[in-house]
This record gives structure tokens, C-alpha cells and sequence, in this order.
């Protein structure tokens, strides 16, 4: 390998670590603001001043105040908590049941496995929102029932992974080794399998905070979501939508709030799986 | 008289698949292997000599026939009760680097088996250190990682893991064909040394496909071609008076 490659790999091996530590933290930074996000407000996010309502951005409030005279930013940064909150619930969840429904139809093999993968097939058939839509419609609203409807529309993505991951493992050598040293399935599973298999499904997951993020907002939106008065960034803009052209600020503010933590977790996601790349490892 | 360690009756494996006619990988073959003996298996690739093995091993499930294993049946087994064989019976990778997983230790897959068998934990470390040591390498490789570790060193690690459990009978799936001539050499050694010193206690299976290492190496040959057994006998024999076409064209290549 010449000097210059060398030079160059090691280049972006650097700005791959850097972004990684820059998005890390900035994803923490959101995420210790949503966990603490009652402490840090300056106003209170629920106390209606109807004197004040649709002020323009000042000193006092930042983001305006909106139809109920209710400070933009505090109502902002409490709805960190709704938004972050349910779509690490929403991740986490997806990720979990998808990865164990995958790694059994792969060790398993035989009728499950045709069975469960034909039921992915259909879930996958569809588009994902119209029926994440149609889900949440049929269970009614809430946070809950929204993170529910995705979960359902989403894991199928998991379970093709983690099925395919594990049928090419459980053909090597090593799981043959380890089934001759007499472990059992559990053991061959949670020991072997699960470990080799982790990054990718991590990775896509990194992915999909992002997504999952717009796709509850864009519920809460529709109605489906969060239920007024609770402060979420979907439903906050849903509420004035009427006001966009008089009092831009109130749509303006939740819209950024998304905007910005989409784009935070999609930039980290990615930076994960640049420096999950065996490419990108120097050895 | 002695009981054989493995004695395999009519053993077949079919492979079937919609729209392709059968594939008969092994076909009715019977062999018996007697404590202490090393009996080398030859054939060309594709002839059935891995998947006879694993049969044996009980990784793959056999159409048809039966596999005796110190005189226990062991071909309808599963669960708990394979995995008790499995105390009798190990086998070496052709792939050395691939015969341990990759995000644990050397010393964890050695010790596998042992802590699989109720041995705590420091118990397991001081017999991985002294397997490994017979084998030729220094304790300290338990910590390390296979891809820290040259081939050679792979393969004696592995077969470290091999006896941790004391078999009876040692399958080597092509154990040496990975390696360099120089590293073969090695492990023949070893694996002599290892006979020599268990004596009747250990028997190997030594599935190859030079027909030159087997002489060197094993008391009776096996020659499978197109899933039987077209050939047996001592090595020697099999080499200076080949009966079978196929045995025939196999040393010429040699020579």
C-alpha cells in the first residue's frame, strides 16, 4: 500500500472518530434534556396567559408564545420528552422483539420459520405509514397506541436481518465447535450468536431512531399520537397549523426541534455505521 | 474380543431438492474403528467425507443407518444426551481461523467444553494452560484472540480444545490442508506425539485427501469415491497394489 492511501485511510479513520464523538454528544446532550426536560424550562410549559397569547419572539419568550399564551420554548423542550422518550421505547422495542423473532426463525428453521417469515412478508407488503395509520386508527389514539402501530409495521426489518445473520453463523465453523463442546441452544445463542451478529442490527437501528422520530411526529400530526394538552412536537404543530401564515413562530419552533434531533440521531447513526466498516478499521 | 470405539453400519446421507434429482453424498458405507487406531479416510473433494462426518458428529441428521459410538447407538439422539456423547467424541476443523469465534479467547473455547461439564472457572484456566502447553504453545495464548494467532497456532489451539475433554475418538476434518507443508509437518508430529502418549485411550479419524500423509500417519486406510467406500486396508497395501480405478488414478497423480 503506498503512503498516500495509507495517509488517506488514516485521515478518514480520524474524521470518522471525531463526528462520532461529536454526534455522541450532542445525541446525549438531547437525551439528558428530555430525562431532566421538566427542570429546565424557564416558564411553565401548561400556564395559559391569555393577555399574552401569540406574542412574537422577545426576551422573555424566545420561540413566541401560542394561541394560549403558552412560552414556545418551555413547551419545546418538555415535548423533548414525549418525542426522544417514546422513540427510544419505539427502537428499543422493535429492535428486541425483531432480533429474537429473527435468531429463533434462523436457528430454528423448518414450518416457524416459514410461517413467521410469510408474516413478515405481509407486513412488509405494505406501506409502512398507511398502515402504521390504519393500526393506530383501529386502536385509537395516545402516545401508546402509536408507538404500538409502529412496532407492529417495523420489526419485520429486524427479523430479516437477525434470521439471515444467523443462518450464515450457524454454518461455521466455531457454532459447530461449540455445539461438539456440548453447549446448548441457549448457551450457542446468547454466547455466540447474539454477539457476532450485534452491529448490524445496531447499526440499522442507530438508522432508524431518526425515521421512527419523524414517523411518531408525523402520527401525533394526524391526530393519532399524543393527545392535547401533553406537549409533543407532531401534535404541537398539528394545533397551529391555522396560525402558520399570521404566527409563524409556533409551528416554526417544534418543526426546528424535529429538524434538528432528526437530523442529530440520522448523522450518528450513520457515523456508526461508517466506523462499524471493517474498511474504516486500521489493521 | 474389543469393542469398537465407532462402528458405522450402512450409513447414508440423501440430499433432496424440488426439481433436482437426489444426490446421494454417502452412500451405504460401513466401517468399524478399534481403540487406538487411526484410520485415514481419502477421497477427492465432493466424494462424502465431510458429510459423513458429520453424521457422525451428529451435526447433520443421516437418511438411513446406524452410528455406534462405544457400542451406544447414537443416531436418534438429541438434547441432553448428544451433548453427553459429545464428551466422547471431538472433532478438528479444516479451517483453523474459523473454528473459534471470533470475539472470544482462545482460552474460552478450549475451556468450553470443561465448563459445559460443571469445572469452575479456575479449575478450567490451570487445564486450558496445560493443554495448551502439550500442544506447543505457551499458556498465554488462552487470553488471545484467532485472529492474533498465526494458522498453525490456530490449529494446535484447536486441538487443545479437541482433548480438553479427554475423547475417545478424534475426528480431523482435513485438519492439515489449510496449513503449509512446513506447519503440516508440525501438526502430524503433534498429533503422533499425542497418540503415543494416550496410547489405546484415544482413536482418530483422519479424514485427508493426500494420500502420502496417510501413509505416514494411519494403521488403515479408507478410499470413498462418489459416496462409498471403493477401497480399504492398510496403507501400504492400498498404496503398492490399488485395486480400484479411482485408487489407481490418485497415487499416479502423486507420483
Amino acid at each position: 500500500m503506498s503512503e498516500a492511501t495509507v495517509r488517506i485511510q488514516k485521515i478518514r479513520k480520524d474524521t470518522v472518530k471525531t463526528r462520532l464523538i461529536l454526534f455522541g454528544t450532542l445525541a446525549f446532550l438531547l437525551l439528558i434534556g428530555s430525562v431532566f426536560s421538566e427542570h429546565l424550562t424557564p416558564c411553565d410549559p401548561y400556564l395559559q396567559d391569555l393577555t399574552n397569547a401569540k406574542a412574537a419572539p422577545s426576551a422573555a419568550h424566545i420561540f413566541g408564545t401560542d394561541r394560549y399564551g403558552r412560552d414556545m420554548l418551555s413547551r419545546v423542550i418538555v415535548g423533548s420528552r414525549a418525542s426522544i422518550y417514546s422513540t427510544l421505547l419505539l427502537v428499543a422495542v422493535i429492535t428486541v422483539v425483531g432480533t429474537g423473532i429473527g435468531v429463533f426463525c434462523g436457528w430454528h428453521g423448518k414450518w416457524i420459520d416459514t410461517v413467521l417469515m410469510r408474516i413478515s412478508d405481509m407486513f412488509l407488503a405494505f406501506p409502512g405509514l398507511v398502515f402504521a395509520l390504519a393500526v393506530a386508527g383501529v386502536l385509537g389514539g395516545g402516545l401508546q397506541n402509536a408507538i404500538i402501530a409502529l412496532a407492529a409495521i417495523s420489526w419485520p426489518k429486524y427479523a430479516r436481518i437477525a434470521r439471515s445473520q444467523t443462518l450464515s453463523q450457524k454454518e461455521t465453523p466455531y457454532l459447530k465447535a461449540a455445539r461438539l463442546s456440548g453447549s446448548g441452544t441457549w448457551k450457542i445463542i446468547f454466547k455466540h450468536i447474539l454477539p457476532n451478529i450485534m452491529g448490524p442490527i445496531l447499526v440499522t437501528s442507530m438508522l432508524d431512531i431518526g425515521t421512527m422520530m419523524m414517523e411518531l411526529a408525523g402520527l401525533s400530526f394526524l391526530g393519532l399520537g399524543a393527545k392535547p394538552p401533553i406537549a409533543e412536537w407532531g401534535s404541537m404543530m398539528s394545533d397551529t397549523r391555522s396560525l402558520i401564515t399570521t404566527v409563524p413562530w409556533v409551528t416554526f419552533a417544534p418543526g426546528l426541534a424535529i429538524f434538528v434531533s432528526v437530523m442529530i440521531f440520522n448523522l450518528l447513526g450513520d457515523t456508526i455505521r461508517d466506523y462499524a466498516d471493517p474498511k474504516n478499521r486500521g489493521r | 474380543m474389543e469393542q469398537p470405539v465407532l462402528k458405522v453400519e450402512s450409513l447414508t446421507k440423501i440430499f433432496t431438492r424440488k426439481g433436482r434429482p437426489d444426490m446421494k453424498a454417502v452412500d451405504h458405507i460401513s466401517f468399524e474403528l478399534m481403540p487406538g487406531e487411526c484410520l485415514g479416510l481419502i477421497g477427492e473433494s465432493g466424494s462424502g467425507k465431510t458429510t459423513a462426518v458429520n453424521m457422525i458428529t451428529r451435526l447433520l441428521d443421516p437418511t438411513e443407518g446406524r452410528i455406534l459410538l462405544d457400542g451406544d447407538d447414537i443416531t436418534g439422539i438429541s438434547g441432553r444426551e448428544l451433548r453427553k456423547v459429545y464428551a466422547k467424541m471431538q472433532m478438528v476443523f479444516q479451517t483453523p481461523a474459523e473454528s473459534f469465534d471470533p470475539r472470544r479467547t482462545l482460552g474460552d473455547g478450549i475451556g468450553e467444553s470443561l465448563r459445559n461439564n460443571g469445572w469452575g472457572r479456575a479449575r478450567t484456566k490451570m487445564e486450558v494452560a496445560e493443554l495448551l502447553e502439550r500442544c506447543g504453545l505457551s499458556a498465554d495464548f488462552a487470553s488471545r484472540y484467532p485472529h492474533q494467532v498465526s494458522g498453525g497456532q490456530c490449529q494446535r489451539a484447536a486441538i487443545a480444545r479437541a482433548l480438553a475433554i479427554k475423547p475417545k475418538l478424534l475426528i480431523c476434518d482435513e485438519a492439515t490442508s489449510a496449513l503449509d507443508v512446513t506447519i503440516q509437518k508440525e501438526i502430524i508430529a503433534l498429533l503422533n506425539d499425542l497418540r503415543w502418549k494416550l496410547g489405546g485411550n484415544l482413536s482418530i479419524l483422519f479424514i485427508c485427501h493426500d494420500i502420502a500423509l496417510v501413509q505416514q500417519f494411519c494403521d488403515r486406510v479408507l478410499v470413498m469415491y462418489r459416496g462409498k467406500i471403493v477401497e480399504q486396508g492398510r496403507p501400504d497395501d492400498v498404496i503398492r497394489n490399488p485395486q480400484n480405478d479411482y485408487t489407481k488414478r490418485l497415487i499416479e497423480s502423486i507420483l
